[in-house]
């Protein structure tokens, strides 16, 4: 592979049973490029936290992915309400979502500690009521 | 254990991918909350669960599960066994609690440790 592959999906914000669908069309998309099976898992949780993120919180976003010959790249924006305190954020059991949310299987305060714990490194940008960038690397 | 014992054990319904149930797990969870299954990674894993929509099938897929067990008599949509099925994922559903559900597969042998990451 000499140019990376770039993949880019609009997120849709105001449906939460399509949530996922660009994790999914990204897991096949790895499987096609003969990524081995255990780092598919990481990229593809990473991203679909980050998905069911935008969708909770954020109101939908992008999200790119580039695939080149030593990493994957995951670059997930929103222009939702920002996160205030990232340190709070990155806690497990952290969460500010709604119990409609709970009651869906998601808002439990694990999914950006799980987007860090699948990936080599994360990066939140954010800037509160401008939006918020996460960038994951995972190394092949 | 082969998929055909939990049906078996649990008495349950299949609702997709009959031609699977041959294969062997080793690894189950149960959980209402999708992103705690998310925090584990396992092979060959089964998700019991009582949550009904589309994102259990996502989260399944994601994990590389094989087998989702909808317990107390939950019953999944068509767009969600559809979804299931493009994954060659088995769906089938039991009129068990959680409690009840986990606990017979785990005394059944079914008692595969997660793995952290």
């Amino acid at each position: 592979m000499s140019e990376p592959l770039i993949f880019h999906f609009d997120v849709d914000g105001e449906n939460f049973a399509s949530a996922g669908q660009a994790s999914t069309q990204v897991k096949k998309n790895l499987r096609q490029l003969g990524v081995p099976a255990a780092t598919i898992r990481r990229v593809s949780i990473a991203m679909y936290e980050g998905e069911i993120n935008m969708v909770i919180h954020a109101n939908g976003g992008t999200a790119d992915v580039i695939v080149s010959e030593d990493y994957i790249e995951i670059i997930l924006a929103d222009k939702g309400p920002g996160i205030p305190n990232i340190e709070q954020a990155m806690q497990e059991g952290f969460s500010t979502a709604t119990d409609q949310i709970r009651s869906l299987g998601f808002g439990a305060g694990m999914g950006l500690p799980n987007m860090k714990r699948y990936t080599d490194t994360m990066e939140i940008d954010t800037m509160v009521g401008v939006g918020t960038t996460i960038t994951m690397y995972v190394y092949l | 254990m082969k998929i055909s014992e939990i049906r078996d054990l649990l008495d349950a319904e299949v609702l997709c991918c009959e031609d699977s149930l041959d294969q062997e797990v080793f690894t189950a969870c149960g959980s209402d909350m999708m992103s705690d299954v998310l925090k584990y990674v396992k092979d060959q894993a089964v998700l019991l669960t009582g949550l009904c929509n589309p994102q259990v099938i996502r989260t399944a897929e994601m994990m590389d599960m094989v087998c989702i067990v909808f317990v107390r008599d939950k019953m999944p949509s068509d767009i969600m066994v559809s979804m299931a099925e493009d994954d060659d994922i088995v769906v089938m559903t039991t009129d068990k609690r959680m409690y009840e559900a986990c606990g017979t597969l785990y005394a059944n042998g079914l008692i595969g440790k997660a793995i952290h990451v």
